[in-house]
């Protein structure tokens, strides 16, 4: 599949006859089918949700901090039902731990971090006029949308949204005995997922289909930034993940609502026995698990293309290993498929398949550890320029190695048995997958705010925003290890109940006061992120000095990106400092010179 | 009306602030300045920074491991814990040797080579023989990590002893039951529809095995030094039965059976001794959300010398005697 057979110039003209239609509101901005404006859709309804999400950890926080404490503004938020007196009820701590798990992982980090810059970048960084399907990438757009409407909207029914935990295990989540969160709300969860499985498939296939054939000419796969890697891996994880979960929660519908028994087994509810026999719960966990946990590579590898791609241009220097890093993200995508057992070894999996499940997993470590390697030595010998980007890409570096660390106890499967769902589980995923991701995800907005909205982000607010962000998540996620190591359990609405956890109170005081620099701190992004949409200073075309195609376009949302021919491309993106050269960087679109040879060879 | 000055004072606040900037940014573009461009100083401090942060962070590190540290689990009360404290320890020496190693050099760089104009970054796309090195050596820590701990694995999952003393727990929403198998160390048979509020665990009354099993609540006991084998049921949904103070746990399923052993090696009192606490009990706490109440459904779990733990087990009624006493005061006492 050569990328020059894709290079078609009747396109360009085909293109530019409709270049001057004067579009209306609602197609420019609302059902728009232009990459750009979808991107943008994307990245400010996963703003919105991320900071709703992150709202309600503050509240679950203030609850497991000072449990049965009285605060005005859990009362002022959650009103008499939830909150009476200022305490939060025990359902509502669940849902609340519910709902911003899914918020957070799928919503934002999911379709947020995917949606935004797999949008943005793709039809940029390949050289294309826009995605292969504007209609499809605008469907996925709405489907989303919608699906976030329906996860909000759990909170509005009567017996609260649902609050199972983000994995929402049968029989807890199936039976509407088992918990009012079981009723309308979790029925809401459902529709929600559905849709945005929707949503992700419509996009992932255009991820897919628009590298493999809308390249440029001379675009060819090892030309490709890491970035376009990161989501094309990404893309087919999902593609091939996705189904599972939908067939997953296809099954529990109609477990719920027709009366079988795909997972309902024995059950004696409510003072009486169900008639369902024959399921087992470990089959929605097998499904569950066997997209949770590629879910968990959708979600990191896009923050690591990212950083990839903001560390190399801001440390002027070639990001080192390129055809390793490309190596690690496909060995990272296929061993995500055949480690999701690693999330059961406890629920009486046949314990030598929880062998096999410890070896797939620790391999994982290796081409992981050859990434972080890789970004330490892309800094070596650099001559590094700190840009907000820069310094959210090198707080991910960090991050990802402190949280991949506490994986590799996770996955050994006799280390896992004391450990298993109490707060080292959460201490490890929250700094490995969120932290690093939303980190990846901000540099990515920092780094790309110019070409999303054609200004700058104030430079000193972005400083301010990344160090207490950062101090606050390892404030927040690091002495969690230590809950856990005391035995806590995950989703506990208090501790109170147990002596033996009294001494931890300030342990979780300490967290909570973290938590809540973490959230002051947000504010200053988001007042930096919508401000600079309308009064940041206007950039210049390429205003890093980065080598890839999106910077060789105007500063300008033109439709079909390119006002002219489409841009050719002679070599690979990394060519910073490259000796010999006039500047600090060689975009790609300048021809190898005689016997100069391509791909960082010498 | 509290409520919309509320939301009066933080618009009123977030226009304040956009001034603020707004003036900042006129400032600075009045004396030539472009305010996004990144200078000299600003690498400089940021580089800075990042040696600081590292400082700090190892400080952090080490003021957690001394104030939290202590708060952590006591020493394992069964066997197989010991070990798998030995093995937790050993990983962890090695990840934090990692973890301090990576973040020096990750820190360091990002001080020493903040940008300075003039300077030119090294051209240095790759190196094989680097490459090589770093992925050969976290496969060969791995491969010994992996060794260590499947051998662990399989000791604490291979079948138990056929002398082990077979308790069954037994989960609902929110609490637990624990049966002794008896003087046979058979359970009886149950069945869930067989459940009533007399015979909550459903128990089948026409098999012998069952009238020797001993049904208790809120606590139960268990002998030094014995191996004991758990057969883990749910009534509802999937409860998860964990005592952290014996480094075990395992999920309860609707529809199954699961299975775990260990043998306990230090006494309530001995650990109480130990803590200079007398009110310390190991516990049996619910580790996979059950419902609103899940975070508090718990059993104690005593440990006893082996006489002790006749003496109990001998005091509890079996289940034959107790269907046999409700059956001898019938309606009347309703």
């Amino acid at each position: 599949m050569s990328a020059e057979a894709h290079a078609h110039p009747d396109a360009h003209t085909g293109h530019d006859d409709h270049h001057h239609h004067e579009e209306s509101f609602v197609s420019k901005y609302i059902f728009s089918m232009d990459h750009k404006v979808i991107s943008r859709q994307f990245l400010i309804t996963a703003v919105i949700m991320a900071t709703l999400a992150m709202g309600m950890s503050f509240l679950f926080r203030l609850q497991l901090a000072w449990p049965g404490e009285h605060f005005a503004i859990i009362n002022f938020i959650l009103g008499d039902k939830w909150g009476k007196d200022g305490i939060m009820a025990p359902e509502m701590y669940m849902a609340l731990v519910t709902i911003h798990g899914t918020i957070m992982v799928f919503m934002v980090l999911t379709a947020g971090l995917s949606g935004t810059f797999s949008n943005l970048l793709i039809p940029y960084q390949v050289g294309a006029r826009d995605m292969a399907s504007g209609f499809l990438n605008m469907l996925s757009y709405w489907f989303f949308f919608l699906s976030s409407v329906f996860m909000l909207a759990g909170f509005a029914c009567e017996t609260g949204a649902a609050s199972g935990g983000w994995t929402v295990y049968p029989p807890l989540s199936a039976l509407p005995q088992a918990m009012d969160g079981s009723k309308l709300g979790m029925t809401m969860w459902l529709v929600s997922m559905s849709l945005f499985i929707v949503s992700s498939l419509l996009a992932g296939l255009n991820y897919i289909v628009t590298i493999l054939n809308l390249r440029t000419k001379g675009m060819s796969m090892t030309r490709l930034p890491l970035t376009i890697w990161a989501f094309f891996v990404t893309a087919v994880l999902g593609v091939l993940s996705f189904p599972v979960l939908f067939s997953a929660a296809l099954l529990l519908i109609s477990d719920r609502s027709l009366g079988t028994s795909f997972y309902l087994s024995d059950i004696y509810i409510g003072g009486q026995a169900l008639e369902q026999t024959g399921g087992s719960p470990i089959l929605y966990e097998h499904l569950f698990w066997f997209l949770g946990h590629p879910e968990v590579y959708i979600i990191l590898l896009p923050a690591l293309g990212i950083t990839s791609e903001v560390i190399s241009v801001n440390a002027r220097k070639p990001i080192f290993g390129y055809r390793a890093m490309i190596g690690s993200i496909m060995a990272i995508g296929f061993l995500s498929f055949i480690v999701w057992g690693h999330h059961m070894f406890i629920t009486g999996m046949n314990p030598f398949l929880g062998s096999v499940f410890v070896f797939t997993t620790l391999l994982i470590a290796i081409p992981s550890a050859v990434k972080a390697f890789n970004y330490i030595t892309t800094l070596w010998k650099g001559n590094i320029r700190y840009t907000p980007a820069m310094l959210f890409a090198i707080g991910l570096v960090s991050t990802f190695i402190s949280g991949g660390l506490t994986g590799i106890i996770l996955a050994d499967s006799a280390l896992d048995i004391p450990i298993h769902d109490n707060y080292f589980v959460v201490a490890h995923f929250h700094i490995v997958m969120g932290v690093s991701a939303i980190l990846g995800m901000l540099a990515g907005v920092y780094h790309w705010y110019p070409k999303l909205f054609l200004r700058h982000m104030n430079k000193k607010l972005g400083y301010i925003h990344f160090w207490g962000t950062f101090i606050s998540a390892y404030g927040v996620f690091f002495p969690m290890h230590f809950l856990g190591l005391a035995g806590v359990p995950r989703r506990y609405y208090s501790n109170s109940a147990f002596p033996m956890f009294d001494n931890l109170v300030d342990i979780n005081v300490f967290i909570t006061c973290f938590a809540m620099l973490a959230a002051l701190v947000q504010l200053v992004f988001l007042f930096n992120f919508f401000y600079s949409m309308f009064r940041g200073p206007k950039s210049e075309q390429n205003p890093w000095g980065a080598n890839t195609l999106e910077w060789t376009t105007p500063m300008a949302h033109t439709h079909g990106n390119w006002p002219g021919k489409l841009p050719t491309v002679y070599r690979w993106p990394y060519d910073y400092s490259k000796p010999g050269k006039p500047q600090d960087f060689c975009p790609q679109t300048v021809p190898l010179e005689e016997g100069e040879i391509d791909g960082g060879g010498h | 009306m509290i409520k919309i000055l509320v939301y009066v004072a933080i618009i009123l606040a977030i226009f304040a602030i956009g001034y603020v900037v707004r003036v900042y940014e006129l400032a600075t573009s009045l004396k030539g300045k472009k305010q996004h461009e990144v200078t000299d100083s600003d690498n400089r401090m940021m580089g800075k920074i990042m040696l600081t942060f590292l400082v700090v962070f190892f400080a952090f590190v080490i003021w957690n491991l001394e104030s939290f540290g202590p708060k952590m689990l006591p020493e394992s009360a069964s066997e197989h814990g010991v070990g798998l404290d030995w093995l937790f320890n050993f990983n962890m020496t090695i990840l934090f040797f990692v973890f301090t190693i990576t973040h020096i050099f990750l820190f360091y760089f990002a001080y020493k080579y903040y940008g300075r104009t003039g300077n030119t970054a090294t051209y240095f796309p790759h190196n094989n023989k680097l490459e090589m090195i770093w992925t050969v050596i976290p496969a060969i820590v791995l491969a010994v990590i992996i060794i260590f701990g499947l051998k662990a694995w399989n000791t604490i999952t291979a079948p138990a002893s056929d002398n082990a003393i077979v308790i069954q727990l037994y989960s609902q929403q929110f609490q637990w039951t624990a049966r002794y198998s008896g003087t046979d160390n058979k359970l009886g048979d149950s069945n869930y529809k067989l459940i009533t509020d007399t015979n909550p665990l459903g128990m089948d009354d026409n098999d012998n095995k069952g009238d020797d099993d001993i049904i208790v609540k809120n606590e139960f006991h268990i002998p030094l030094g014995k191996e004991v084998e758990f057969k883990l049921n749910s009534r509802d949904v999937i409860h998860s039965a964990y005592m952290p103070h014996f480094r075990a746990q395992m999920n309860c399923v609707p529809g199954m059976t699961t299975m775990m052993h260990f043998t306990p090696r230090i006494t309530t009192q001995q650990m109480r001794d130990k803590l200079n606490n007398q009110k310390f009990d190991y516990i049996l706490l619910c580790n996979k959300i059950c419902g609103v109440s899940h975070y508090n459904m718990q059993m104690t779990i005593i440990v006893d010398t082996e006489i002790d733990y006749k003496v109990w087990l001998h005091a509890q009624a079996t289940h034959k005697s107790q269907v046999n006493a409700s059956a001898a005061k019938p309606v009347a006492a309703k």
